[in-house]
């Protein structure tokens, strides 16, 4: 197991590295100065200092090897001095956002807590909802009950998130009224009506993206089931005289989970990628909303440090998807 | 690409089998002459997509819809540009069945032509999606070589977050190509080549899954044992056998693309305000959320039943497609 973690692991650094080059080349192709943008009230030695920190003027691999250079080792060490009160990082120079003029990615750090609060109980909400539709639906395959979740989560397919949450916006909070349509992120639970206010703000967005979420995953497990449910075992364990609930719920359905858990796994940096769209509906101010505003300024270094910080997460889920088929199924291991 | 015949010269096995799931006795009780003539295997699929009722009435929708919008201009003339200041902001009238928007142009001719330029860059992106998703696959399968570099490209590309970076592309070569082709023309190819490459992905994967399988055949060892050159046994064998998983990712890739372009248009980066798409009026219809919520309401529901109806057709397609199923 541990050869196999380490071999995935191996794989995971050419992958990051190619994708931080494809972002870092992007930015490198595009026409003109990368610095011409930036207005002429930002001071001279504050420009001076976004230039040496992106590296301009030298040649192309100088300048990728010091982007990386600030992603893998000034920044770590940043966190490290945030974290233990350390001085490793001092005087270093970090790239600047051009919008601001603060380093890009203490912004990043206040903004994720958002994102990630809003996703997150998205996609709790939506896989807790999609499971049981799943292993109903095949346990009644073509029943009424199948035939209204198909037809649900093709409606989640199809919806665009964009549509669906200005949808609830115009019934919810315009014609009736019940909740807010803007996501107030000051906002701070410390008694019971705060919580309440918190809960009647995240109900929209979350939501809207627990949609989508419930209809990809219910799907997976009701095909997942679907496999399972005709197999020999299944039809061993009925033989042996088990209660039929112990068999759909225990035998099949822990079989039924593994390729279910990794498609959860791989769902997250999806996730937040159809966030960006929910969070620019709902005003949440999170990392999607920072990175589209970031591109309308024209906030270079912040748009390609948000690329690449979806990037991070699409790898590191794909790795930790790997891992967990190899754990849940051994069979995967030795190939 | 391809005629459909090919597949009934190259491929008899299948021919037979779907003949006799269709009518078992046939075949067993007249021996090597059946008493009916061959059906084709497009009628055989046409007779299974029929009895899927969700893709039949998604496809006949899908029609409708590419009816509506490339056909409806010429009964509607009122020019979606045209600004009748006197008369914005009204609601569903005999002169106007969506009402006005806030300049007074009318927006059912605003909706078709919007809807022209959405479905013809989900056509377009989707069939250069198609392209280089059944070349790289096609080729991944057949060249054993090829194989570990272009699937390892494929992992790579998946592994991109395609709508950061989607959105980084419209931001950085926007300017360069309105100034080359012109401010719609530019903007279409831009929008067209960036869904193409970042969603071929999952066509190669398919058609290359297929491809392997289709080499171990008999029919192509007896090609190859004739001296067929690779070039032409891609042609005239592979390709058309691997024409249904294409098909079906074609489906499911207008639905990606048409989404694609209205989530851009609707994140502000699609095609200039001027130039109506879907994304593009819903997007502007949400200033004016309070007051005329129908403005939203007219591009969201065209979005989403053409992506409904294409995703539809899809489904049914492929269980028509897939010799396995059909016939049951």
């Amino acid at each position: 197991m541990l050869t196999f973690t380490i071999r995935r692991l191996v794989l995971a650094v050419p992958t990051l590295l190619f994708i931080s080059l494809i972002i870092f080349l992007l930015l490198e192709l595009a026409p003109g100065d990368p610095m011409s943008q930036v207005p002429l009230t930002v001071p001279v030695e504050v420009r001076e200092e976004m230039r040496r920190a992106l590296g301009l003027g030298e040649p192309v691999p100088v300048r990728f090897w010091k982007w990386m250079v600030q992603f893998f080792w000034i920044e770590p060490q940043i966190l490290i001095d945030n974290v233990f009160g350390t001085q490793l990082a001092d005087g270093k120079l970090r790239v600047l956002s051009w919008q601001t003029r603060s380093p890009v990615m203490d912004i990043v750090v206040q903004r994720i807590p958002q994102t990630l609060w809003v996703v997150g109980t998205a996609y709790v909400v939506g896989i807790l909802i999609a499971l049981p539709i799943g292993i109903y639906s095949a346990y009644r395959q073509y029943s009424w009950f199948d035939q209204a979740g198909t037809f649900v989560s093709m409606i989640g397919f199809s919806v665009p998130p964009f549509f669906s949450g200005v949808l609830v916006i115009v019934i919810f909070s315009v014609n009736l009224g019940w909740f807010p349509s803007i996501y107030d992120t000051t906002h701070e639970v410390t008694d019971w009506n705060s919580f309440v206010v918190q809960l009647r703000q995240m109900i929209m967005p979350v939501m809207v993206l627990a949609l989508q979420i419930t209809a990809q995953i219910s799907r997976f497990m009701r095909a997942s089931m679907l496999d399972n449910l005709n197999q020999d075992y299944v039809r061993t364990a009925r033989a042996k005289g088990i209660s039929e609930y112990f068999v759909v719920m225990v035998h099949v359905l822990r079989n039924s989970m593994i390729p279910v858990v990794t498609v959860i796994a791989l769902g997250v940096p999806a996730i937040f990628g159809g966030a960006i769209i929910t969070e620019q509906v709902f005003k949440v101010n999170g990392i999607g909303q920072l990175l589209i505003s970031s591109i309308q300024a024209n906030d270079l270094p912040m748009v390609q440090t948000l690329a690449f910080i979806f990037a991070v997460l699409i790898v590191l889920f794909n790795l930790i998807a790997d891992v967990l088929y190899g754990i849940l199924d051994p069979r995967i291991r030795y190939d | 690409m391809t005629e459909p015949r090919h597949d009934r010269s190259s491929d008899p096995v299948d021919e037979i089998a779907s003949l006799a799931a269709h009518d078992p006795g046939a075949t067993a009780a007249s021996g090597p002459m059946p008493d009916r003539p061959p059906r084709s295997q497009w009628l055989d699929v046409w007779d299974q997509f029929k009895t899927h009722k969700g893709a039949l009435w998604g496809g006949i929708l899908f029609l409708l819809i590419i009816l509506a919008v490339y056909l409806g201009p010429y009964v509607w003339t009122i020019e979606p540009t045209q600004i009748d200041i006197r008369a914005r902001n009204q609601g569903p009238s005999l002169a106007h069945p969506f009402g006005t928007d806030q300049l007074g142009r009318d927006i059912l001719s605003r909706m078709m032509s919007g809807g022209q330029t959405s479905v013809s860059v989900g056509m377009t992106a989707m069939l250069l999606a198609l392209f280089l998703g059944s070349f790289v696959g096609v080729i991944a399968g057949y060249f054993r070589r090829l194989d570990g570099p272009l699937m390892r490209l494929t992992d790579l590309f998946l592994a991109l977050p395609l709508l950061p970076l989607l959105l980084v592309m419209m931001l950085l070569f926007r300017e360069p190509l309105s100034a080359a082709f012109g401010a719609e023309q530019g903007i279409f190819i831009l929008i067209v080549c960036a869904i193409g490459i970042t969603s071929w992905m999952p066509t190669a994967r398919i058609v290359r899954g297929d491809v392997l399988a289709l080499k171990e055949r008999e029919f192509v060892l007896a090609a190859r044992s004739i001296g067929t050159t690779d070039s032409k046994m891609i042609a005239r064998h592979i390709l058309p056998n691997v024409l249904s998983p294409i098909m079906v990712s074609a489906t499911l890739g207008i639905a990606t693309a048409i989404i694609t372009e209205s989530s851009l248009s609707f994140l502000g980066l699609g095609f200039p305000p001027d130039f109506p798409t879907w994304g593009r009026l819903l997007f502007d219809g949400t200033d004016y959320l309070q007051d005329y919520p129908e403005r939203v309401i007219w591009p969201g529901v065209a979005i989403s039943l053409t992506v409904l109806s294409v995703n539809y057709l899809g489904d049914g397609l492929r269980d028509a497609l897939d010799p396995r199923i059909r016939g049951r």
